[in-house]
C-alpha cells in the first residue's frame, strides 16, 4: 500500500512502517468523517436503486405476497399499450422545450436589466428575486386564482385589448398556464446570470467601443461567448429537474379536477394535458399501488434524463466558450 | 469622461457633450422603465394575492377594482379556527428545522473530508457524491417507501427528517467548493502545533466558513419548508401531521373556486415567513446561489 497523497515529509524517507501506520490512521479518520454520507449512499441510494430495478421486472402490489417476476412485460406494457405513459412523455417533452429556453432568455434578460442602472440595482435584484421565494404549492394556488376567468390577469389583459384565454381550464392553455407560474419565478436562474454578467471583463467591451461596435454586436460577440458556460450549465439542471416537474402539475390538476366533480384519479386535468411523467409515475405508484410498474416508469425517465443530459454535454463543446481556451 | 478636461475646450465641444448628457439622461430613463415594468411583472401577483386575500368573498370571485372595499381581517382569523393551520405550521417547522439541523451536522464533516484532508480516491468519491444529485428521486421512491412502512414511519415525519442525517449531497458540494478556498497555511500551522483533524475543522474551518453555513442552512431550510413531494407521499394518510404545502393543496382542492379569499389568505400565511427570512438574510443567500452556479 504505497502512497503518495501523504504531502508532508516524514523524516527518513524510507521510513515504511510508521508511514504506513499514519496512512492507514489517515484513511481511518477520512472514514469516520465521511462516514454519514457512506450509510446513507448506500442506504438511500444503492440499496433502493437494486431493488427498484428489481421490481421494475416484477408485478407488485406491496402486499405481504411480495414482488413476482415477469420479465420485460412491465417496458412492455409502457411502450406498446399504454397510451398515457405516451401522453405524459409528450407533456414532459413540451413542457422542457418549452420553458427551459424560456427561462434562459428571461433569466439573460432581467440579469441584463439589472446590470443597467447605476442606482437602484439592490432594489430591483429584490423585486425580480422575490417571487423565488415563493413556496411552488402557494405560487400554483395564487395562479391558479390569477389565471381564473375573471380574475386580476383576465383584466389586465382585457384592459390592453389582449385575447383572455381560459388557462387552467383549457387543454389548450393549462401549459402555458404552468410555464407563467415558472418563468414567475426565474430569479433564481437570473441571480447566476447576473453574477456571470458581471464578471465579463470590463476591457472587453472597452476594446469593442473602440472598434465601434454597437450594443447588440457586443451583446453577440462578446458577452454571449462569456456566459455560454453558465447557460450550459442551467440547461443541464433545467432538463434533469424539468423531466422531474411535479408540484405546481399537481396542484392545478387535482384542483381543476376536483372542480370539474372528478375522483382522486382527476390528475392531469383538464383532459390530460397537465398529465406529466412524474404525474402518471405517482398515480401508478401511489394511488393504484403498480408498484413494479411505478419502478419501471422510473427507470425509464432515469434512461431519458441520462440521454437528454449527454446529448447536451456532446453539444456542448460547439457552442460553449471556455475562457482557458482563448488564453 | 471626466467633466474637468472637457470644459477647458471649444464651444463647439461643449454643446456636443450637452448632446451626450442629454442622450445618457434618456438612456438611464429607458433603463429604469424597463427594469419599473419588470418589477411591477414580478411583485404584482403578490400585491394581488395579498389584496385577494382582505376582501370579501362576493369580491374576490370578480375583482373589478383591486382594493378591498371592505377590508375583511377577518379571513386571516377565519382560516386559523376553521383549519389547523398552527398544527400545519408547526410541523412544517419540525421537518424543516430538524431536517436543517440534520444535514449540516452531516454535511460539514464530509465536505471537510472532500476538501481540506487530502486522500487517494478523493476525486471519485467525490464524483459519487455529485452523481447522486442526477438520480430522479422517482427511482429510489418506491424502496425507500417500502422500508420506511416496514419501520412503522409511514404517516409521521420521520421519512422526512431521518435521512437528512446521513448528509445532503448538494450541501456537501456547496460546504466542499467553499472549504477549498480556505488558506491551507491556516490548516497547516494547526497540525504542526498537533491539532487532530476534529480540531481543526471545529476550531479553524466551521469558523472561518460560517457564511457557507449559514447559506447551506437557509438553502435547507427553505427547501423542506416548501417541499410537498416528500409530505405528500409520507404523510397523506394522517392529516396531523400535515405541512403547510399539503394542508394548502388539499385546502384549494376542497374549495377551489370558491373561497379565494381565504386561499389567498392561507397562501400569505404560506409564503410570509419565507419572504421575511429571505429580506433579512438575503445577502448569504444570493452569495450562495452564486457559489453553486459559478463556480463549478
Amino acid at each position: 500500500m504505497s502512497t503518495k497523497t501523504d504531502t508532508i515529509a516524514a523524516g527518513a524517507a524510507g521510513a515504511t512502517p510508521a508511514r504506513r501506520r499514519r496512512t492507514r490512521r489517515r484513511y481511518l479518520t477520512v472514514a469516520a468523517f465521511m462516514s454519514p454520507w457512506i450509510v446513507g449512499f448506500l442506504v438511500l441510494y444503492v440499496y433502493p436503486m437494486l431493488a427498484s430495478l428489481y421490481y421494475s421486472f416484477t408485478k407488485y402490489d406491496g402486499s405481504k405476497a411480495g414482488p413476482r417476476w415477469t420479465g420485460l412485460s412491465n417496458y412492455q406494457f409502457m411502450f406498446t399499450k399504454d397510451a398515457l405513459f405516451w401522453l405524459s412523455l409528450r407533456n414532459t417533452i413540451w413542457m422542457v422545450l418549452v420553458s427551459v429556453p424560456l427561462a434562459i432568455v428571461l433569466g439573460v434578460g432581467s440579469a441584463y436589466v439589472l446590470t443597467k442602472p447605476r442606482r437602484g440595482r439592490a432594489f430591483y435584484r429584490t423585486a425580480f428575486f422575490l417571487p423565488t421565494m415563493v413556496p411552488a404549492v402557494a405560487a400554483a394556488v395564487a395562479f391558479l386564482f390569477l389565471l381564473n376567468a375573471g380574475g386580476p390577469i383576465d383584466h389586465i389583459l382585457g384592459f390592453f385589448h389582449l385575447p383572455q384565454p381560459l388557462w387552467f381550464v383549457s387543454a389548450q392553455w393549462s401549459k402555458p398556464g404552468l410555464v407563467v407560474i415558472g418563468l414567475w419565478g426565474v430569479g433564481s436562474t437570473m441571480i447566476i446570470f447576473l453574477a456571470a454578467l458581471l464578471n465579463v471583463p470590463a476591457h472587453l467591451y472597452e476594446a469593442a467601443d473602440i472598434e465601434g461596435a454597437n450594443a447588440w454586436q457586443k451583446f453577440r460577440r462578446i458577452t454571449l461567448p462569456m456566459i455560454s458556460p453558465v447557460i450550459f450549465f442551467t440547461a443541464v439542471i433545467g432538463v434533469i429537474y424539468g423531466f422531474q416537474y411535479f408540484t405546481e402539475a399537481y396542484v392545478v390538476g387535482a384542483s381543476v379536477g376536483s372542480a370539474a366533480g372528478g375522483s382522486s384519479s382527476a390528475l392531469g386535468s383538464p383532459q390530460g394535458s397537465t398529465l406529466f411523467y412524474t404525474i402518471w409515475l405517482y398515480q401508478q405508484g401511489f394511488e393504484s399501488f403498480h408498484l413494479g410498474y411505478a419502478s419501471a416508469m422510473a427507470w425509464m425517465l432515469f434512461l431519458i434524463v441520462m440521454a437528454c443530459t449527454l446529448v447536451l454535454i456532446k453539444s456542448s463543446n460547439r457552442w460553449v466558450f471556455y475562457q482557458g481556451g482563448f488564453r | 469622461m471626466s467633466g474637468a478636461t472637457v470644459a477647458a475646450v471649444a464651444p463647439r465641444t461643449r454643446q456636443r457633450t450637452a448632446e451626450a448628457r442629454r442622450r445618457a439622461f434618456l438612456t438611464t430613463v429607458a433603463n429604469h422603465a424597463v427594469a419599473i415594468a419588470l418589477t411591477a411583472a414580478f411583485v404584482l401577483p403578490l400585491f394581488f394575492v395579498v389584496t385577494t386575500s382582505l376582501m370579501t368573498q362576493q369580491q374576490a370571485l370578480n375583482p373589478h377594482d383591486l382594493i378591498p372595499h371592505p377590508f375583511q381581517w377577518r379571513n386571516y382569523t377565519d382560516i386559523f379556527s376553521e383549519e389547523p393551520i398552527l398544527r400545519y405550521g408547526w410541523n412544517t417547522l419540525v421537518y424543516a428545522g430538524l431536517a436543517t439541523l440534520g444535514v449540516v451536522l452531516s454535511s460539514v464533516p464530509v465536505a471537510y473530508a472532500l476538501s481540506v484532508i487530502k486522500w487517494r480516491g478523493q476525486r471519485v468519491v467525490f464524483l459519487l457524491v455529485i452523481s447522486t444529485m442526477m438520480l430522479p428521486s422517482q427511482v429510489t421512491i418506491v424502496p425507500l417507501f417500502l422500508l420506511f412502512k416496514q419501520f412503522g414511519w409511514i404517516g409521521s415525519l420521520k421519512p422526512l427528517i431521518v435521512p437528512a442525517f446521513l448528509g445532503d449531497a448538494f450541501s456537501i458540494f456547496l460546504l466542499r467548493q467553499f472549504f477549498l478556498t480556505i488558506p491551507s497555511e491556516l490548516v497547516d500551522a494547526a497540525r504542526v502545533d498537533g491539532a487532530n483533524e476534529f480540531q481543526i475543522m471545529w476550531h479553524i474551518v466551521v469558523k472561518v466558513a460560517k457564511p457557507a453555513i449559514a447559506a447551506v442552512g437557509l438553502f435547507q431550510f427553505l427547501y423542506c419548508w416548501n417541499d410537498f413531494f416528500g409530505p405528500l407521499i409520507y404523510s397523506l394518510n394522517n392529516d396531523k401531521i400535515w405541512t403547510l404545502s399539503v394542508g394548502l393543496q388539499q385546502f384549494t382542492t376542497i374549495h377551489r373556486g370558491v373561497l379565494w379569499n381565504q386561499q389567498m389568505a392561507a397562501s400569505v400565511v404560506f409564503m410570509l415567513p419565507v419572504i421575511i427570512v429571505f429580506l433579512i438574510a438575503q445577502k448569504a443567500f444570493i452569495e450562495g446561489i452564486t457559489l453553486t452556479g459559478v463556480k463549478g
